[in-house]
């Protein structure tokens, strides 16, 4: 069980009992080179015998997969956005499209001084569309709700630092799903217990680096350990910012956040709500004390009440 | 009884309005019977213990029987919900603090046996004093499990619940008391049922000022329970909660007036917890519960932080 329920917390194995640990691990997802290839989402189904939920087409640009679930522990996010040209663009070919200009001064507007390659949003421009891609994942929380929540000692923390889930003890009481702050963990239907994102345990055990960031071809996943990876992302985001990419920000890197900082932390490119990601989550278990003061209070209060009715008169 | 926005929408993005937390999968209506019968449990095992004590025979087999009776089906209902039914004794595996369905396990077995016990000793009369004493057991055991499943509730990050955590524990109290009340009022002869008839009208009282502050200190995230189905249901049970107090202090010592009042007082409990459940899940599914109060928080500490820079330094 872990000690504290949040705030900073540096070693986060130690806090859940393991003395001797190898460093804590995690993703930095760098969502400004990602192309949408979607080699992750199958990489990690192939790796993971994780089950197919569903072929349907969502409308919603190449995101049929529309969100992080029990059998979907990557999910890639496509957001199109129009950008409403000032003139209009004859869409000659070409790239960077310097003559349009963005609504006000939107994240997409110092996108288009950046060479197509620094930026996703630039290469689709002479159709007038702002395009962001982004492989979500569990965010393997420092405070992590789904464990804090679980009754049975199914979810616990790695000598990782990683959140896991033991399908032989869940027995699908479903608590972990509303906990999440990020809406990652769900329950598979058919099964009845609870699935999410392992940060490939079982590869992880043997030194290997999880399927996902293996195979994306662009190095938008990186995998590795935490302290290194918070490093190379303040260079990136840094680089983006010299470069006039003032969107560039990153997202669940601060270790002083709602969640003592996240293990799988993003570089993002506009607000994370544009993405479906919470702007400032927070573990619910932040006002455990005050919860459970509140419910002690109430029962005192029924106990008075129950007491006061037989006051009084005798009927 | 129209709907109506309590606030002008603010703007705010999303992807797609896509929700982003997860809804809760617990079921419908497993987990609100069960909020309701553990509420209705626990405050019968209140009442049974005080007519134990005071000497109502009369109320004290009926609040047995509502005690062990409501902790059965909340049992079932329980294990019902589970998506593995057979691996129910692993809520036993291990006691978290942190986790208020574990906490709530190691409450309601052991009143369960105890409200059990104590009535089958009520009933046939055998070994008295061992029943007594599982009596007392689950009047202890009572207050809080009408409790806790505000917890259970309220320790996600569901925002109309968990933003309530202040309010819905004494909510489940106030909802507790009038279901335990109304129930005795119904099935306890008039001789012996002044303390049903006062714990309901006390009950109704909390319960309701709490749903009011709710209300007023949530803002728009109290929004769910004013709108829609969970708004029409607790605007529902409101009233006829409120009712029944009225009637109850007016002319409670009637009979027929008491069994009307008594059963209107149990439906209202039962209809509250539906509402407050599916509040909850509204404000799970609309992205706009999650983004803007965040959103709202971001830029309330930027601008602290900005009003901290701005200050001369001495
Ligand atoms: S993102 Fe959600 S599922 Fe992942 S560790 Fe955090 S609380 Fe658990």
């Amino acid at each position: 069980m872990s000690n504290s329920l949040h705030g900073r917390l540096d070693d986060v194995q130690q806090d859940a009992g393991y003395d001797q640990h190898p460093p804590r691990m995690g993703f930095f997802t760098d969502t400004s080179v990602c192309i949408g290839c979607k080699a992750c989402e199958v990489a990690c189904k192939e790796w993971n015998d994780v089950p197919e939920d569903g072929m349907s087409l969502s409308g919603m640009s190449y995101d049929n997969t529309q969100a992080l679930g029990a059998s979907t522990w990557r999910h890639v996010a496509f957001v199109e956005k129009p950008l409403h040209p000032t003139t209009t663009d004859l869409g000659l070919p070409g790239m960077g499209a310097p003559g349009w200009d963005s609504h006000e001064n939107g994240p997409a507007s110092a996108a288009v001084t950046l060479p197509a390659s620094e930026d996703q949003g630039a290469e689709s421009g002479d159709s007038g569309v702002r395009w962001l891609m982004s492989s979500d994942v569990c965010k393997h929380c420092t405070h992590a709700a789904c464990l804090d929540v679980c009754p049975t000692g199914s979810l616990f923390r790695t000598e990782y630092g990683t959140v896991v889930v033991q399908p032989d003890i869940c027995n699908g009481c479903g608590y972990c799903v509303p906990a999440c702050p990020y809406g990652v963990i769900d329950v598979r239907k058919e099964d009845g217990r609870a699935f999410k994102c392992t940060l490939c345990y079982d590869r992880l055990k043997t030194g290997d680096t999880p399927a996902c960031a293996k195979a994306c071809p662009t190095e938008s996943i990186q995998y590795g350990e935490l302290d290194e990876l918070r490093a190379r992302a303040d260079k990136r985001v840094d680089e983006l910012h010299e470069k006039g990419l003032d969107v560039a920000r990153l997202y669940g890197r601060d270790p002083e956040d709602g969640v003592g900082g996240d293990g799988a932390f993003f570089l993002l490119l506009d607000e994370p709500e544009v993405y479906g990601l919470p702007p400032d989550p927070v573990v619910t278990t932040r006002d455990l004390g005050s919860i459970w003061a509140h419910v002690g209070a109430a029962a005192g209060a029924l106990l008075a009440i129950g007491a006061a009715s037989f006051v009084g008169r005798r009927r | 009884m129209r709907e109506r926005a309590m606030v002008p929408e603010p703007e705010f993005e999303s992807y797609y309005g896509k929700q982003i937390i997860k809804t809760p999968t617990w079921k419908t209506p497993d987990v609100p019977i069960y909020l309701f019968v553990g509420g209705m449990a626990g405050a019968s095992a209140l009442l049974a213990e005080g007519a134990a004590r005071s000497g109502r025979p009369g109320l004290e087999g009926v609040a047995r029987g509502a005690a062990a009776g409501g902790a059965v089906v909340g049992t079932v209902a329980l294990i019902h919900d589970l998506g593995r039914p057979e691996r129910f004794l692993n809520m036993l595996r291990v006691l978290k603090v942190t986790s208020p369905l574990s906490v709530g396990s190691f409450i309601l077995a052991p009143f369960a046996g105890l409200s059990v016990a104590a009535f089958a000793s009520h009933v046939s009369g055998r070994v008295p004093r061992i029943g007594r004493l599982a009596g007392l057991g689950a009047a202890a055991f009572g207050p809080p499990l009408t409790t806790y499943t505000a917890a259970l509730l309220c320790n996600t990050a569901v925002p109309a619940w968990h933003e309530g955590h202040q309010e819905m524990p004494f909510l489940f109290a106030g909802s507790g008391a009038t279901a335990a009340g109304g129930l005795a009022m119904v099935l306890t002869p008039a001789a012996e049922n002044g303390p049903a008839r006062r714990m309901a009208i006390a009950g109704a009282g909390l319960e309701l000022a709490a749903a009011q502050r709710l209300k007023h200190r949530l803002g728009m995230v109290a929004e769910p329970y004013e709108i829609g189905r969970p708004g029409l249901l607790m605007r529902t049970a409101r009233a006829m909660t409120a009712a029944s107090a009225v009637v109850s202090l007016v002319a409670g010592r009637n009979r027929a007036v008491s069994v009307v009042a008594g059963t209107s007082y149990v439906a209202a409990s039962l209809i509250t917890r539906f509402g407050v459940f599916e509040a909850g899940l509204t404000s799970a599914r609309d992205p706009k519960y999650t983004v803007i109060p965040q959103r709202e928080r971001l830029e309330r500490r930027r601008a602290e932080r900005e009003h901290e820079d701005a200050r001369p330094a001495r």
